[in-house]
């Protein structure tokens, strides 16, 4: 087995009274396509908060390759290599789309307020590296005609596909990607379908994947974990998960799971 | 012909310094400055020196509120530290004033790195309140701590001197303004088209998603108190020796309603729109004494009536610019701008 890049081990986050995630452990294999899925409110994005640092896991650990991040800043965790996306999407409403994916690329410039408040000739050099790249990015997106528009100034599938540029402006090892379909239409789902297998391609990353389009997850992923009111139910293979009868019975009533689960 | 400012591509757009003053502007602008004191009056030079004193402090509290979005009621504070260490650093220890001012401005700095601590747990309204209280516990310290600041009488600060030559005139401390009002301009425009200013309006539109690529909220909250602290103490210093005397109620809380003004009347989050601002509420008393001066003649309570409306029309242009125009003056005259280049096929 390939070495583990993210791990969370017997993870448990309480609201109150309610526990949002119930002694969830699961890891994920470097370079795959990890799926995680659950009905509404089943716990994944309290996952996702436990990771990047939003939320304080109650108890549990999490492990990203040596380290152990549990209890990191959300800063923190992006430096060492882990970007994400949002549910609801999350941009720079005034800045402009390159601006935008720009900021991220913040952890790889080296220039501190004095060096950059004088204009030094390096700071300049190092601002258009940095352009270079996250214009690269953008094309490699098909983001790059509209660089100079205000990133609010986007429909909602350009803003979603900017969020994506500017996770990967980190140059993480690993992305989580909540719900990047939602909202989309089928050929967009599609597109981003293929569009992901590109960036896995071209960036070796690992990605962790909370989708609901059942036929996005089925296609993309290698293995999928599967939540229910904040428990694991299921492990496995899309085709094993697909046939689980508990993961069957969980999404049966649910619109988006029943038709094609 | 040139007809408008389109970027089609990438590679036209490269030129992120465009609005870098070309050296032959520079040194033209430079060139003008210097003449200035030469032509003004003693009338205009007080004011544009009060102009220029403005721009640095509204481009410090357009750091923390307009580009950060911390709001802060704190900035007469700020200001006072800056002013009071610079008149006590020249006065008491005998620093020279090249040093004092800078000294002074790095007290101010550690003083806002101090006020700023509880931005890191407030936002918004809440934050506005603690920065009140900042005000008022300076305001405190100042009236009271006799022994150095000689209390509610304040004291006189004798003029700078460079090479022994006194800056004792209007035209002469307005090159001491104006040789840090540009540097000041230039390292905040500069500071804006790089990391750490694309960080700092990150962290007031979305501080979640800043967060998560990777920009600590805490330092650059931290760090906008700091630079705009710094500003407002050299602003602060700047104020000590254009009036020559330091005394409480020149810090007082209008001040700082007076500096937030600025701001939201230039153009928050604008560099140019702080200059705007503080051009603007510095002339706008100007003009109304000159018209009420006129109108002696024909009604001798002017005065009178314009002192009440000085504050009128101050808060009616705050609420204008809040509701019709949240961008400011800068916008203004960018629109205009735009609207000439394009002339006659503006549509
Ligand atoms: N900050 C919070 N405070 C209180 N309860 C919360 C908080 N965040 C999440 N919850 C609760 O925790 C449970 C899990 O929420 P979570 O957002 O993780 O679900 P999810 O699997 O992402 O669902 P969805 O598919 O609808 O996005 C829900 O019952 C939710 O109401
Ligand atoms: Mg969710």
């Amino acid at each position: 087995m390939a070495a583990a890049c993210l791990s969370v081990d017997d993870l448990c986050v309480n609201f109150g009274g309610l526990r949002a995630v119930d002694h969830v452990s699961f890891a994920i294999e470097s370079g795959r396509i990890h799926g995680l899925i659950g009905p509404n409110g089943a716990g994944k994005t309290t996952i996702f908060n436990c990771v990047t640092g939003f939320y304080r896991p109650t108890s549990g650990r999490v492990r990203f390759l040596e380290h152990d991040i549990t209890g990191f800043r959300p800063d923190q965790v992006a430096k060492l290599g882990i970007a994400r996306t949002f549910q609801n999407v999350q941009l720079f409403a005034s800045l402009s789309v390159l601006d935008n994916v720009l900021v991220a690329k913040h952890g790889h410039m080296r220039t501190g307020v004095l060096a950059e408040g004088l204009g030094l000739p390096f700071v300049r050099k190092q601002e258009h590296a940095v352009r270079d790249t996250a214009f690269g990015l953008l094309d490699f997106l098909g983001l790059a005609d509209l660089h100079r528009k205000p990133a609010a100034s986007l429909p909602l599938g350009h803003q979603k596909r900017l969020e994506l540029a500017r996770a990967l402006a980190l140059e993480p090892k690993l992305l989580l990607l909540d719900e990047p379909a939602s909202g989309l239409n089928t050929s967009e789902t599609q597109a981003l379908g293929e569009m992901l297998g590109r960036v896995r391609e071209r960036f070796a990353l690992t990605v962790l994947l909370v989708e609901h389009d059942m036929g996005l997850v089925m296609n993309v992923t290698d293995v999928i974990t599967v939540l229910n009111f904040g428990r694991k139910i299921a492990e496995g293979t899309p085709k094993d998960v697909q046939n689980d009868p508990e993961v069957i019975k969980a999404y049966l009533g649910e619109t988006a799971g029943a038709g094609r689960g | 012909m040139r007809c408008g400012d389109f970027r089609v591509s990438y590679a036209s757009d490269e030129r992120i310094f465009e609005t870098r003053l070309p050296p032959v502007a520079l040194a033209a602008l430079l060139a003008l400055l210097a003449l200035v004191p030469l032509v003004a009056g003693t009338y205009w030079l007080d004011v544009l020196n009060r102009i220029g004193i403005a721009i640095i402090g509204a481009i410090g509290l357009n750091i923390l509120v307009g580009f950060t979005g911390q709001i802060s009621i704190g900035h007469a504070a700020f200001l006072s530290v800056g002013a009071y260490s610079t008149a006590i650093l020249e006065v008491k220890a005998g620093v020279p004033f090249w040093l004092a001012i800078p000294l002074a401005a790095g007290l101010t700095s550690g003083f806002g790195l101090l006020f700023g601590v509880p931005s890191l747990r407030l936002k918004g309204l809440y934050l506005a309140i603690a920065t009140l209280a900042a005000h008022f516990i300076t305001a405190y310290v100042i009236i009271h701590w006799e022994r150095m600041t000689n209390g509610v009488l304040g004291f006189n600060v004798p003029p700078a001197t460079v090479f022994g030559f006194p800056l004792d005139s209007d035209a002469r401390i307005f090159y001491l303004i104006f040789a840090l009002v540009v540097p000041a301009v230039f390292f905040a425009k500069n500071l804006f088209r790089t990391k750490v200013g694309r960080a700092f309006i990150a962290v007031r539109d979305r501080d979640v998603a800043a967060a998560v690529i990777g920009v600590s909220l805490y330092r650059y909250k931290l760090l906008a108190f700091v630079i705009s602290s710094f500003y407002a103490g050299v602003a602060g210093g700047l104020m000590a020796h254009h009036s020559r005397i330091v005394f409480p109620d020149a810090f007082s809380l209008l001040v700082a309603i007076d500096y937030l003004a600025m701001i939201i009347i230039g153009g928050m989050g604008s560099i140019l729109g702080s200059i705007y601002g503080a051009a603007f509420m510095t002339l706008l008393p100007e003009v109304l004494k000159l018209g009420a001066t006129s109108l002696t003649g024909v009604y001798p309570n002017a005065f009178g009536l314009i002192a009440s409306a000085r504050d009128i029309v101050f808060g009616l242009a705050i609420i204008f610019f809040l509701m019709y125009e949240p961008q400011g003056l800068a916008r203004i005259w960018m629109r205009f701008r735009s609207f000439w280049k394009l002339w006659p096929y503006a549509y």
